[in-house]
């Protein structure tokens, strides 16, 4: 059948790298000996813990408390003993206050988790609402958002007409989101469904990317009979998914600049959310694992695996059998927006959809070095949100944060498409971020801020 | 496990880039010259490749040189510096003395590129540069013209067929064909039309140059001069042999699609054309010279960033 390719200005087309991972069934992974359960996994205020060195925690046990509206609780991922606390690295870079809990490997659940006494269909948006929040649920897609916070009712009265599910996946290399739609495409549209419930919105989408047609035609024929969800395809394209290229491309709306999805009617989930939702409210299950992508040339195997949250890389790569003598480069996250990170002892957090493992062989990571600007407006053509990166990056260079701003350098996404058309091998996106931390300072001119003289 | 030996690279995302580069295009770019090189070489013989060689190895001399006095880095391998020479040779008549080929690629190096700071922050282009100084300098032997039958060496003085059409001595030009597939007097790569546009059909495949620009470049032309054509009589072919002759098929797809010296925005690329289109007409028509190409292109460049500042494009989810 030939399906219409939904799509959106600019972008372009990136080499996938997923063939070594989509058809890999996930597993699981075996819990290590130690979790590191970081207490700001999420957008927004970090949680209290609420356990003290020497407690015998139970599996899904709160262990942090939110704090605050934008805010959610953290659950222990593994039964055992509190012992200690950890101020330590986490993925983006960032120090993060972790409880650390001795896995006792009987992986006993919290009384009372794993049931539910209502029907959760007669459930009403309040309590909906309450159990997402307690499950600690936040987008899994990277952007980690706390989800009952898009849930809740905007003040202005806006309400959503659509809530898409982002099956997007754009990033090459990963592809946890491909196999749980390909493993849990039931637990995805009936999350969609408590979604729609949530937000009174009548309609729900699917959207996935034209690479992954086996997950599309699955969801296609679990959908048919249901008018309200429509499921489409999305032309492969970078950086498809997007939160606002895809609102673009499903719905024609663009989200202004600073703007919301709601202030176009839309909510965007990541359809791994969109499962673990479905276990939240049908089994008050909290977020305690994710699928994670394991990848690069630096990985015995490369794989898809159910990780406990808090689970620290190299427990997950020992695991695998990798060898690292020889590694120099770890992502985590896709290529094109994840973190470069500096440690291996860093915890598996919420919105770790994957960890890609380079060493020196790869080739993938060679570059070059930088050239001059030779204005070939690749990375205008590129650019998804219609700004002329290599502008704003000369303004930069200069030192001209004013300029910067006319060339409206804050609307930049950080998708990387600019910087990775770049014949010059410009690191533009670098360069845009610094751009941006000056001109959102206080005064334009990034005084304020000490470390950027 | 064996831990890891060394610090990891941090650096910021994206961690992975295309390999299209700067020197593959430039090297993309100088293969689409090809044809019209071979072109050259046949109607003009051997002395035709002789210049251009002689052109691009001045050129990459000139560039080596002049980067090591200023202590900049070597930059032969971009691959623009041979492009220059290339293209620079593709406009010079071909009888022209080596000595003055090596003098404008010289000229287009240094005076062109490398005064303004080098690749990228050149405002003329500097294959044009240096014909331009060529044809100031040396009025005589830029002008001096050989007729396309391969014998380059009892060479005559011919009249292109722009200085034909401008004269108005319409009854003793070559046939449309001729001109189309490059068999008149002129520059050594400019006389095929039908070299030029392989090379130049084969740059927007490639994705190295935007159509907007010989499009709209080529576009006003054939629509001013059929306007100019049928004004005068000339007839319908008129326009036809405008667009083939001179250098404006190189012009259009090689010259005027620099990418350092023509915008970046796609609005701007059709305003560029358009400015070029007209201006090249203009001095074709009632100005001192038969052709009017390389001014145009000179000219046009110059209103570049103008032209950018004001085409700026429509940011996503702002208001018009
Ligand atoms: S400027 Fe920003 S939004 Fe545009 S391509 Fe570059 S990173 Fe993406
Ligand atoms: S892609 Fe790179 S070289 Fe081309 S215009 Fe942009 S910054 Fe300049």
């Amino acid at each position: 059948m030939k399906y219409e390719r939904r799509t959106f200005p600019g972008g372009t087309h990136i080499q996938d790298f997923k063939g070594f991972t989509n058809s890999l069934e996930t597993q699981e992974a075996k819990a290590p000996a130690k979790v590191y359960i970081p207490m700001s996994m999420h957008i927004g205020a970090p949680s209290k813990p609420l356990v003290a060195v020497g407690d015998l925690v139970k599996m899904g046990q709160k262990i942090g408390e939110s704090q605050g509206f934008v805010s959610v609780p953290a659950h222990a991922s593994v039964s055992g003993k509190v012992v200690g606390f950890q101020r330590m690295p986490i993925p983006n870079g960032r120090m993060a206050d972790c409880v650390v809990i001795e896995n006792d490997f009987k992986d006993e659940w919290l009384e009372g988790l794993l049931q539910t006494e209502k029907d959760p269909k007669s459930l009403d948006p309040k309590e909906l609402a309450a159990r997402i929040l307690d499950a600690g649920m936040v987008g899994m897609g990277g952007a980690t958002f706390p989800s009952h916070v898009k849930y809740a009712p905007s003040k202005e009265g806006k309400k959503a007409d659509h809530i898409i599910l982002n099956g997007i996946e754009c990033e090459p290399f990963l592809t946890a989101d491909h196999r749980i739609m390909l493993e849990r495409p039931e637990r995805i549209i009936a999350g969609l469904k408590y979604m729609m419930k949530l937000a009174d919105c009548p309609k729900g989408v699917i959207a996935i990317e034209e690479n992954k047609m086996d997950a599309f035609e699955l969801m296609i024929k679990l959908t048919e009979a249901d008018n309200t969800i429509e499921t489409v395809v999305c032309k492969e394209k970078y950086p498809q998914g997007s939160e606002k290229q895809l609102i673009y491309s499903v719905t024609g709306r663009e989200v202004p600049p600073g703007g919301l999805p709601l202030d176009v009617g839309v909510i965007v989930n990541n359809v791994g959310t969109a499962a673990a939702v479905a276990d939240a409210v049908e089994f008050k299950r909290p977020l305690i694992d994710r699928i994670v992508t394991l990848n690069g040339n630096g990985v015995a195997k490369p794989m898809n695996y159910r990780v406990r949250i808090g689970t620290l890389y190299r427990d997950l790569i020992e695991q695998n059998g990798s060898v690292l003598g020889d590694t120099v480069k770890v992502i985590s996250g896709g290529p094109m927006m994840g973190f470069a990170v500096y440690s291996l002892d860093i915890p598996v957090m919420k919105g770790t959809s994957g960890i890609l493992v380079f060493n020196e062989e790869s080739q993938v990571l060679k570059r070059e070095e930088e050239g001059p600007c030779v204005r070939c407006a690749r990375c205008v053509d590129a650019c998804p949100m219609g700004l002329e990166p290599t502008s704003i990056v000369k303004a930069a260079k200069r030192r001209d944060w004013p300029e910067a701003k006319v060339y409206d350098v804050t609307s930049c996404i950080e998708c990387g498409s600019c910087a990775y058309v770049c014949p010059s091998m410009i690191p533009l996106v670098h360069y845009i971020r610094l751009a941006k931390q000056y001109v959102t300072s206080k005064d334009g001119n990034g005084a304020v801020n000490p470390f950027l003289v | 496990m064996e831990s890891i030996t060394r610090p990891l690279i941090l650096s910021c995302s994206p961690h992975l880039h295309s390999r299209y580069t700067t020197d593959k295009a430039m090297r993309d770019v100088s293969l689409a010259l090809v044809p019209a090189a071979l072109a050259a070489a046949y109607y003009f013989g051997i002395r035709a490749l002789l210049v251009i060689l002689v052109s691009m190895v001045s050129a990459l001399a000139a560039e080596y040189i002049s980067r090591r006095i200023m202590r900049r880095s070597n930059s032969l391998m971009d691959g623009s510096a041979a492009l220059t020479g290339a293209l620079l040779a593709m406009c010079l008549p071909p009888g022209i003395p080596l000595w003055a080929a090596s003098l404008g690629a010289v000229s287009a190096i240094i005076i062109g590129k490398q005064v303004f700071g080098g690749l990228g922050q050149n405002v003329f282009n500097p294959a044009h540069v240096g014909r331009a100084i060529l044809l100031a300098s040396f009025p005589v032997h830029m002008t001096t013209w050989m007729p396309a039958n391969g014998s380059v060496v009892d060479a005559v003085t011919m009249a292109t067929p722009l200085a034909l059409m401008k004269a108005g001595s319409m009854d003793q030009l070559p046939s449309l064909w001729q001109m189309f597939i490059g068999q008149v007097p002129g520059s050594l790569g400019e006389t095929s039309a039908l070299a030029i546009l392989l090379g130049g059909l084969y740059l927007i495949y490639r994705g190295h140059v935007d159509w907007r620009i010989p499009g709209t470049y080529l576009g006003t032309v054939f629509v001013l001069t059929a306007v100019f054509g049928t004004i005068n009589g000339y007839g319908l072919i008129y326009p036809f042999m405008q667009l083939c002759s001179g250098g404006l098929m190189i012009g259009a797809f090689f010259m005027a699609t620099d990418w350092v010296t023509s915008p970046i925005t796609k609005k701007g690329r059709l305003i560029f054309g358009l400015g070029l289109g007209i201006l090249t007409c203009l001095i074709r028509f009632f100005g001192g010279l038969a052709e009017g190409v390389c001014y145009s292109i000179l000219i046009m460049n110059i209103l570049t960033p103008l032209i950018d500042r004001y085409t700026k494009g429509r940011i996503f989810g702002r208001a018009k």
